[in-house]
């Protein structure tokens, strides 16, 4: 057998980011070597990004069913039961690499790409979400990079007419060459109408629907599964585009579509195009498929059947109908003037078959780009564990109100209005808490009910980076925390591992260390993962991201009349801590911000204590007991304290006493497992007599009122200059520096 | 035939796109900009010879829909 | 009151608007798609929504006011029935003709999103007879081009005859005198950019807006 088909070199199978190992196993499956066309279709589906070839092996550790899990991973999106015979389907994704190059258009179309994967499973998308980590602030790409990330994410979003309710937003040197752009869109449908890629049987016609093909992107997917160097920057032509308004038309016109129960199979062409969502129908259907590249829509001359099959053209689905059926596609479709064409027909030979201007390019048996996908048990090692630091081994400052300010004024903490007031927050009419509200989760109604769903997005890269194992368990522990401040109860979550090179046995140490502590949280806190993405090689020059593994977590609030927020505190509450308080410092936002230091362990989650806590809370939230309720994370006791005194517009007057901890450490020690809630006194009373007889540690903090956060009396923070400064940092970056740049 | 057709706002109405622009040249020293002004380009294919006729059609589509009066104005090139 | 609603590719807050009037009058409106050449037997009130039709390519609400059902819509609004544009719907209404000016990209160039502080400059339209003239509102605002344009007449005239219906009191987009909604010279058909439907329940964005439906429709 010849080693390579004419045209084809060791270079070019090199290029396709093909090890010789898997050529070898292409050739033993094709029983002849591969020409181009087939190349480029193994690589893409083989790639990091398709085949989940380095992740792969440890992702099965996830907690992935549960009693309210209809569909883990493995779809489009993951789908849960919210009662009431309705589904609420999420996913998040990253878009990582495009957006570094073009921050518009990558974030734009990372948008558009993980609304698809929701609708194509026949949800009405009902909100957006997005986790960002940028490069230091005063890194010379930053404010070009959050402006135009920004700008795309808000330009797609509003357009669609899907609210973009909150998210995260990070600052961090490890970020400089390497931005995270992490989206997540939440839908909502009938829990019997959920459409999957599964179900084509052979002699159907599939139908291609959405913008026509281009160019775009070709190899998008092999990009993304590839390090960054200064060159990287000149890949800039194979960013995609995107086009909202297609997109608003595909949605309502895929939804009524549905409605008419003429589809068999449907799958969205994300990374790797038209290449990816056929052989996906066709391996999860177990049959063949014929597909005649003449008759795809193209919008360049002179296209080939390789540029069709790996374009990253947006806005573009895949829709395998029921025999007979295609006439009824037709006329939706056009009636929302979308380009629509039957592009082939499924068969019963089991083979990926492409014929072009009368000859076969393509003919090659579909399992093994699925089933023989390569799976690699890479070497890893796990850190070093650092050692706990504890508030009393470090100084303690003089003014505590300064210190305040300074933290609530830093990159982690200010304020991000910049950001969200560029994203559409109440399109639909159904958000009651957004990121303007002082709600540690998004809340968006459920259309017609007084149920709702909560919706937060979080991760610490700075405890992944410390600790991975610890710092997976405080990603789903803070979500879960988050999600219970607001009254809900939390379902499941979705992730986006973003992760550096995994052959390197460090970063994959990093992966497996938060994959397994991630596990653990979900299998402790019954918060399964229904869906994912990894994203891998996030480096620039050698340098690796800190390990992020975002987290998505989605609850529901069953009566929104017994829910939570951080803004109703009134002057007379009780203000009481629930979970202990150390003062544990390591990793702090404290420690990085005031000590310019990043060292020490991460403060452990007790799981058991986690949910201990969470669910007391919850508890006192549905009993109507407290006026505020915030979890207590980043920056500690004394930056959640600011939080709920600025949304409510009410001093807090704190009370530390003793030595232990200190009180730096009882200020802002990062303790896990706490919330700040807030009471008038029969309830306050009410709560601690709950409290000991559930063996739950609440301790009274504080009182609210005045017009400033003081600590015994002393270290005032006045509201309004705390306020200024906290709004005033991000707009500040952004115009100072954005000028300069200019 | 192509049709090039630039549609610009009219003197006096404020250009905040152009304002900014202006603003950036400054920045980077470009201290003879003036003024900057930012428009639109459209070009179209036209099927047909007759170029008056021509032009007469696409100032109609001009003022029908490619430019607004109350804001912009606009310029037709024919080649 | 026979309402309708108009749908556009790429409106995005029809449904916001027909659960609105449907939550005023107890009436769900017709949908009625662009490509109709007449409304609904019947129709009292005309509602063009937000959103982005034709996906603000080209000027924003320019080819929407080109649609077919267009001329339907103008011949409504002579006869003094009353018709409703709300951001995009603004930017339609104004492309069409049917109220005078523009509206032009935000000042800040930024799109803005945000509980907008708005004033009642005249309550006596049948779009505001609920309100208290001078009334203060929040009414929640979401767009990129709502900074309204007109010549100095213009706005003098539109001024003079109490056509400006709401104004800012935080101007957040450049509009010329703080203009947030107007009506034309008949006083039947009114375009704000902020959103009313989107202000007439308290678990999401108020109830300021509720009064604008309730003084056009009766409340339920």
């Amino acid at each position: 057998m010849t080693q390579y088909a004419e045209g084809i070199t060791a270079e070019i199978v090199k290029e396709h980011g093909i090890t010789d190992e898997e050529y070898a196993v292409i050739l033993d499956r094709l029983g002849r070597a591969p020409n181009l066309v087939e190349l480029g279709i193994f690589s893409v589906m083989w790639s990091e990004h398709c085949s989940y070839k380095s992740s792969r092996a440890h992702l099965g550790k996830f907690p992935t069913s549960g009693e309210k899990v209809i569909q883990g991973p493995g779809e489009n999106a993951g789908v849960i039961d919210i009662g009431d015979g309705q589904a609420c389907i999420f996913k998040m994704e990253s878009h990582n690499h495009p957006s570094f190059i073009e921050p518009y258009q990558g974030a734009a179309t990372g948008v558009g790409g993980i609304l698809r994967d929701v609708f194509t499973m026949g949800a009405r998308p009902v909100a957006l979400m997005n986790a960002l980590r940028f490069g230091a602030p005063d890194h010379p790409k930053t404010t070009h990079l959050v402006s135009g990330v920004v700008a795309g994410i808000g330009g797609y979003g509003n357009c669609v007419g899907v609210p973009t309710v909150g998210g995260e937003t990070n600052f961090h040197a490890g970020y400089n060459g390497n931005i995270l752009v992490n989206a997540m869109a939440v839908g909502l449908a009938d829990a019997d109408k959920i459409f999957y890629a599964r179900g084509a049987e052979p002699g159907q016609p599939i139908v291609y629907v959405g913008s026509k093909t281009g160019r775009d992107g070709i190899h998008g997917a092999t990009m993304a599964s590839a390090e960054f160097d200064d060159a990287s920057e000149e890949k800039r032509p194979t960013v995609q585009v995107g086009d909202p308004f297609v997109e608003k038309k595909l949605i309502e016109a895929c939804l009524e579509l549905m409605a008419t129960d003429a589809i068999a199979a449907i799958q969205d062409m994300g990374a790797a195009g038209l290449t990816s969502s056929s052989v996906e129908m066709a391996d999860k259907g177990g049959i063949g498929i014929h597909l005649n590249m003449d008759a795809v829509p193209q919008r360049e001359a002179n296209m080939t059947a390789y540029e069709m099959m790996l374009s990253e053209s947006q806005e573009r689905m895949l829709v395998i109908m029921k025999p007979g059926r295609e006439d009824v596609a037709k006329a939706i479709f056009e009636k929302w003037e979308l380009d629509v064409a039957v592009i082939g027909e499924t068969t019963d030979t089991g083979r990926m078959v492409l014929t072009h201007k009368g000859e076969t390019v393509c003919d090659i048996p579909v399992a093994p780009l699925a089933d023989d996908a390569p799976k690699y048990e890479r070497p890893f090692f796990a850190p070093e564990v650092r050692a706990q630091l504890n508030a009393k081994d470090i100084a303690q400052p003089g003014h505590m109100g300064e210190i305040l300010l300074k933290l609530m004024s830093s990159p982690d903490m200010a304020s991000k209005a910049w950001i969200w007031k560029q994203y559409d927050r109440h399109v639909m009419a159904d958000t009651t808490a957004s990121s303007e509200d002082p709600s540690d989760a998004a809340i968006v109604r459920v259309h017609g009910t007084g149920k709702a769903l909560a919706i937060t997005t979080d991760c610490t890269p700075r405890y992944c980076y410390a600790d991975p194992y610890e710092g997976g368990k405080q990603a789903v522990a803070e979500a879960w925390r988050n999600l219970t401040a607001t009254g809900a109860d939390p379902i499941a979550i979705t992730d986006c591992l973003n992760f550096g090179n995994p052959e390197r046995a460090e970063i994959m140490g990093q992966f497996v260390g938060c994959v397994e502590g991630m596990a653990e949280a979900c299998g402790k806190l019954n918060f399964p993962v229904v869906s994912g993405n990894v994203s891998l090689y996030n480096e620039t020059n050698g340098v690796a991201i800190p390990p992020t593994p975002a987290v998505g977590g989605v609850g529901l609030i069953p009566d929104l009349e017994r829910r939570a927020h951080f803004g109703g505190l009134k002057e007379g509450d009780i203000l009481l801590v629930v979970g202990e308080t150390l003062g544990a410092m390591g990793a702090s936002v404290y420690l990085k911000t005031i000590e310019e230091r990043e060292d020490g362990g991460v403060p452990p989650v007790d799981l058991a204590v986690e949910k201990a806590n969470g669910d007391f809370v919850r508890g006192q939230i549905r009993a109507g007991r407290l006026t505020s309720c915030h979890d207590i994370s980043d920056g500690g006791l004394a930056c959640a304290a600011a939080d709920m005194a600025l949304a409510s517009n009410c001093g807090i007057k704190l009370a530390h006493e003793g030595k232990s901890p200190p009180m730096h450490g009882f200020l802002f020690g990062e303790d896990q497992g706490r919330y700040l809630i807030a009471a008038e006194k029969e309830d306050a009373i009410a709560i601690l007599q709950d409290a000991k007889a559930d063996e739950i540690p609440v301790h009274v903090v504080g009182l609210a009122g005045g017009t400033a956060i003081t600590v015994n009396g002393a270290h005032p923070l006045e509201l309004d200059r705390l306020r200024a400064a906290w709004e005033g940092w991000l707009p500040e970056l952004m115009g100072h520096l954005a000028e300069a740049a200019e | 035939m192509k049709a090039k057709i630039h549609v610009y706002l009219k003197p006096g109405v404020l250009d905040p796109q152009g304002a900014a622009v202006a603003g950036a040249l400054h920045n980077m020293g470009y201290d003879e900009v003036t003024d900057a002004r930012q428009g639109k380009l459209i070009e179209l294919d036209l099927a047909g010879e007759d170029v008056d006729q021509a032009r007469a059609r696409v100032d109609e589509m001009c003022r029908k829909l490619l430019s607004n009066p109350v804001i912009e104005s606009y310029s037709i090139e024919l080649e | 009151m026979k309402s309708a609603v108009i749908v556009f590719p790429g409106s995005n807050c029809d449904r916001d608007a027909h659960d609105a009037i449907e939550k005023v009058t107890g009436h769900a409106p017709a949908m009625v798609w662009h490509q109709q050449s007449e409304l609904p037997e019947g129709t009292e009130f005309v509602m063009i929504p937000g959103g982005f039709s034709y996906g603000d390519y080209l000027r924003c609400g320019a080819m929407a006011s080109r649609s077919a059902i267009m001329p339907a819509i103008v011949a409504h609004a002579a006869t003094g029935a009353p018709v409703l544009g709300v951001c995009n719907g603004f930017q339609i209404l104004t492309e069409s003709g049917l109220l005078p000016g523009a509206l032009m990209r935000n000042a800040g160039l930024k799109f803005v999103c945000e509980k907008a502080k708005l004033k009642v400059e005249n309550a006596n339209t049948r779009f505001t007879s609920r309100y208290e003239g001078g009334a203060e509102l929040v009414v929640p605002i979401a767009h990129h081009d709502g900074n309204y344009f007109a010549d100095e007449t213009t706005l003098d005239r539109i001024e003079g005859e109490g056509q400006v219906v709401f104004r800012y009191g935080n101007n957040p987009n450049g509009s010329a005198r703080d203009i947030a909604g107007i009506t034309n010279e008949q006083g039947n058909v009114l375009g704000l950019m902020p959103h009313p439907e989107r202000a007439v329940d308290e678990k999401h964005g108020g109830t300021d807006g509720l009064k604008l439906f309730e003084s056009l429709l009766g409340s339920a």
